[in-house]
């Protein structure tokens, strides 16, 4: 969208813009600029060019997010070992603080780079930038960014990904969708972690933390896993293969994809 | 606490805003924010006097309105209001619906104080 010859303007945002175009007068020595850009523009232009650098290369990105503690580090350890023979894997780990998870990746033979936030509670495509240009991207076919374990601020912040996961584990209860809609809403595809402790947590029911989902209107996949031991991450690796081939050919027909849920309100009211 | 990383890049763009137009003040700044943006109109009211100490925008008004979450259903056509957390379709209940208002995070417009004032 640009800004210059009014193609911005649609009939959900005239209203805003009052006057004649963008540079209307008020009052004396006052003047009202009517904008109507996201309010995160740097962050998305960032992001937009991120997204370019990987397409250029052939590499889908994928953005996991969850809380701290619900097995993001542990399904890319199990993801790794079944895949890393067949697919070139890269990480970015996102922390507030150590160099931990960077090195549980590296353990297993991948390259990974550590974004250390200090208190920023989210990654953002500034971060990712700088992440990926440490990152030695020759033969990698998947980028995984794990973000910050958040179940709140990372959903708000485009870093340039194609597919968003947001995981829930067994542990954390079947009502985190409701409860975090923000985040759930932009799952491309929703993982259930350690579906292994089930028959210990007899209060979580993985049909209700389904419904939960589809009444924020998603469709996205519900993949439960068992990551640790290696024990089923099956319909993890299946989703994830279909989403590299799906991008492969998205790609050579000159296209790309953002995550499922764009705010729709946003392109509908004028923000580019 | 994102909002105060959004504040700074609305301000971000507000001082670029301000600077192609020569302004020297920013007199107010109005945004729009739907309740599945994420990011909470109080929260960010709060980290505008922070973040925007020091700019162009310093002492600038910070006007939020906020949108109404509506929905419009692939299935039975109706469009409604509906709540954060349940996106279903007030009429037939189906969760096949498209957000039509509610996740914007926009600057909607800024109000400048001209650095040379013209006759009109």
């Amino acid at each position: 969208m640009c800004d210059t010859c009014g193609c911005n303007i649609t009939d959900g945002n005239r209203h805003l813009v009052t006057g004649n175009g963008k540079f209307s007068r008020v009052d004396s020595g006052t003047s009202a600029v009517s904008v109507l850009k996201g309010l995160l523009s740097e962050n998305d232009h960032q992001a937009a060019h991120n997204r370019e650098h990987f397409d250029r290369r052939g590499i889908l990105a994928i953005n996991l997010m969850s809380s701290p503690g619900s097995g993001k580090t542990a399904l890319l350890e199990a993801t790794i070992d079944a895949l890393s023979k067949r697919y070139g894997i890269a990480v970015i780990e996102g922390d507030l603080e150590t160099e931990n998870d960077a090195e549980r990746i590296r353990a297993k033979g991948v390259r990974a780079v550590q974004i250390a936030t200090g208190t920023a509670c989210h990654l953002d495509a500034h971060m990712v930038h700088d992440a990926v240009h440490q990152l030695d991207l020759d033969g990698i076919n998947i980028v995984f960014i794990e973000n910050v374990g958040n179940l709140v601020c990372p959903a708000s912040f485009d870093l340039g990904q194609h597919r968003n996961v947001a995981l829930l584990s067994v542990t954390e209860g079947d009502d985190k969708p409701a409860k975090y809609p923000v985040m759930f809403r932009a799952a491309d595809a929703m993982v259930l972690s350690k579906i292994d402790l089930l028959p210990v947590m007899d209060d979580f029911d993985p049909a209700r933390a389904e419904r939960c989902l589809r009444d924020l209107a998603s469709r996205a996949p519900v993949l439960p896993v068992a990551a640790r031991k290696q024990m089923d991450i099956d319909a993890w690796l299946s989703w994830l293969e279909q989403e590299v081939v799906t991008h492969r050919e998205r790609l050579a027909s000159g296209q790309t994809i953002r995550p499922a849920i764009q705010p729709d309100g946003m392109r509908l009211h004028g923000a580019g | 606490m994102h909002e105060l990383s959004v504040c700074q890049g609305m301000l971000s763009q507000v001082s670029t805003i301000a600077a192609e137009h020569a302004a020297r003040t920013v007199s107010s700044i109005t945004v729009r924010i739907g309740p599945l943006s994420g990011v909470e109109p109080a929260l960010l009211a709060q980290a505008f006097p922070i973040a925007s100490a020091g700019t162009v925008a310093s002492g600038a008004e910070l006007h939020i309105e906020t949108l109404p979450v509506r929905v419009y259903c692939e299935t039975c056509g109706e469009e409604t209001d509906a709540a954060v957390n349940r996106l279903l379709c007030g009429s037939c209940g189906d969760y096949h619906t498209r957000l039509i208002s509610g996740d914007e995070l926009l600057l909607a417009s800024v109000e400048l104080d001209a650095e040379t004032q013209s006759a009109h």
